[in-house]
């Protein structure tokens, strides 16, 4: 996960970046850094809705198999940014995207690039468990029968569920109907179930809002797991989370523009986990963290 | 002290009396309103089942939905025709079957159009135009289908598939009427679309967006997540608007006695004239005998029975499906 940084590096924007961990804090303006290897490359992106400015401009590079965390009080945009990386928001009709989000280098939203495809590689978990009205089995066959696999199904099906850490506890069950599991399960259902199409990157909206505690710190341990293979965004508005999965963390906040009345998202600071839990850089980030406001 | 709080506390629960007073009178009204309900009903099926009886008598319930021939007679006091109601059966069932054949998937298309790929700016029209269709009184309905539609379309249509090969087989075959079964279906299938289409629109909606948009996550396209997720999902409400569509066409009578033919023997054909039970009574009863109205509403009793027969299988899968859907794999 340490990667080698150097204090600047010219081709890097110089909003939201990492800093490196030998540069000092105080170096005047937004401290930066490089992550040599970002599945996401994130510049200038604003998403609306209608005449509504969601977030604004945000620059972040996201590393790969390493989890990202991005937290912020309600309204900071933190989940449109999630689900831009996907172009989920398309489905939504009045969203609008600009700026660009390179993934592996090409910009997912150029003109030639088939959104379909987008989410075949990069799989999204929701805040609440949404398994499909049908058997376990079902649940993670869905995607590997929409694109055709071709392979032994029950082997997917098998290897899918012990990578969500699910198998021991369903084995014997594999036609009961996916709903009839507890919250927990259900969710790590729906992780096998993102993971069976082989996605490069799982995004996380939430995973463990709807769950109790241990069915939280069971995914958590998953998700610790799993970033041998994936690359991991989660956003959470739970901060003990973001300390405890997360390898980096962004910390997005809410401008509020009293006279139009309008709340944007904003990217304050984005940095390694460690850093922006310790010694944050902006107040803002550092009043969020210890609870004086959000 | 706390005898005085015991004595304010009795009174101010007493209350006024003016609710004691008014609801009773409340509660008799409701009973009432509930109750005439029961009432008309039951007159209704008494009454029908009872002027009808001399018919079934005569002819034994099966003789007489399996009897091919309808010749009236003109008694006041007793059976001397004969009333087998087969033809009327069959053209009911016939056209029925064929307007749910046709509007169905179509009121599944426009259902999915309007919800799932219409641009914002279009759903609006668009549905409203639907529920348009539905407040068309059946008389225009059956005056448009006369003037245009079977001259136009229907005849045409039929004429075409009827010199194609299809036209080998005898249901197929030749000759094409201008009123048949195949017009009187045509128009049923437009009348019962509305509301198939209205049914399913608001099945469709009702399937939970987190799947659909679980669905989309892993890489479904558009088309994939309807037809994997959405319409399954709404299976029963498909099935629900389509029962009501058929209970509809069933009970449906201007808009048949005008296209069907009124022909009094059933056809094998589609593009053969024949009868409805519907257009039956209507087109022949203002100058029928008593014996013969007697076999309308012979009629009118089994057209209720099969309707009632109807609803109860649609609920039934309904409910089926329902439980299904809740615990096992669809």
């Amino acid at each position: 996960m340490e990667q080698p940084r150097t204090a600047t590096e010219p081709d890097v924007p110089a909003s939201a970046e990492p800093r490196d961990d030998a540069a000092p804090a105080a170096q005047g303006g937004m401290p930066e850094a490089r992550i040599d290897d970002a599945v996401f490359d994130i510049a200038g992106l604003t998403v609306r809705y209608g005449s509504f400015t969601a977030v604004r401009d945000i620059s972040m590079r996201v590393p790969r198999h390493d989890i990202t965390a991005l937290i912020g009080p309600s309204g900071c945009g933190k989940s449109t940014l999630l689900r831009s990386l996907n172009r989920m928001n398309d489905l939504i009709p009045i969203a609008s995207t600009e700026g660009r989000v390179l993934y592996n280098g090409e910009d997912i939203y150029a003109d030639w690039v088939d959104p379909v495809e987008v989410r075949r590689r990069i799989g999204m978990v929701f805040q609440k468990p949404n398994p499909f009205p049908k058997s376990i089995y079902d649940n993670v066959a869905f995607g590997p029968k929409l694109n055709g696999f071709k392979g032994n199904m029950d082997d997917l099906v098998e290897e899918s569920l012990r990578r969500a850490a699910l198998w021991d506890e369903v084995s014997g069950k594999l036609k009961d109907s996916g709903l009839s599991l507890s919250g927990g399960q259900q969710q790590r259902l729906c992780i096998a179930r993102a993971i069976a199409v082989s996605p490069d990157v799982i995004l996380m909206d939430e995973p463990c809002s709807a769950l109790d505690p241990i069915a939280t710190l069971k995914i958590e341990d998953l998700m610790r797991d799993m970033k041998e293979d994936y690359t991991i965004v989660i956003v959470t508005h739970n901060m003990q989370q973001a300390a405890r999965v997360s390898d980096y963390t962004a910390f997005f906040t809410v401008d509020v523009d009293d006279e139009k009345g309008e709340r944007t998202g904003d990217l304050v600071e984005f940095d390694t986990t460690e850093r922006i839990f310790t010694q944050a850089s902006d107040q803002r980030t550092e009043d969020y963290i210890t609870g004086r406001f959000g | 002290m706390s005898a005085t709080d015991t004595s304010t506390t009795k009174e101010s629960l007493r209350g006024s009396g003016r609710a004691r007073r008014a609801d009773p009178i409340f509660r008799g009204l409701v009973l009432v309103a509930a109750t005439s309900v029961l009432v008309v009903l039951a007159a209704m099926i008494i009454r029908t089942t009872l002027d009808a009886w001399p018919v079934f008598d005569a002819m034994g319930f099966w003789g007489f939905i399996s009897g091919q021939q309808w010749s009236v007679g003109h008694s006041r006091s007793e059976v001397t025709g004969t009333y087998g109601a087969f033809p009327f059966i069959y053209g009911t069932l016939k056209i029925s079957f064929f307007a749910i054949l046709a509007a169905v998937p179509l009121a599944i298309g426009i259902a999915l159009f309007i919800n799932e790929i219409a641009p914002a700016w279009l759903k609006r029209p668009l549905a409203s135009t639907v529920e348009l269709l539905a407040m068309v009184p059946s008389v225009v309905y059956a005056l448009v289908g006369i003037y245009f539609f079977r001259l136009y379309i229907w005849e045409p249509v039929g004429q075409f598939i009827a010199s194609s090969p299809l036209g080998n087989l005898t249901f197929f075959g030749p000759p094409v009427l201008l009123s048949s079964y195949w017009s009187a279906a045509n128009i049923l299938a437009i009348m019962i679309l509305p509301i198939i289409t209205a049914i399913c629109r608001e099945s469709f909606a009702q399937v939970p967006r987190d799947e659909v948009n679980a669905a989309y996550a892993m890489g479904a396209t558009r088309w994939e997540v309807m037809r994997k997720v959405i319409v399954p999902r709404s299976f029963s409400g498909i099935v629900g608007g389509t029962m009501l569509g058929l209970g509809r066409a069933l009970g449906e009578t201007i808009a048949i006695a005008f296209l069907i033919g009124a022909s009094q023997r059933w056809a094998p054909q589609l593009f053969f004239g024949g009868d409805a039970m519907t257009s039956v009574i209507v087109n022949t009863f203002a100058d029928a005998a008593p014996e013969a109205i007697w076999a309308l509403l012979a009629i009118g009793v089994t057209l209720f029975l099969i309707t009632t027969i109807v609803n109860v299988l649609a609920r039934l899968i309904v409910y089926r499906v329902g439980q299904f859907s809740g615990d096992a794999a669809l």
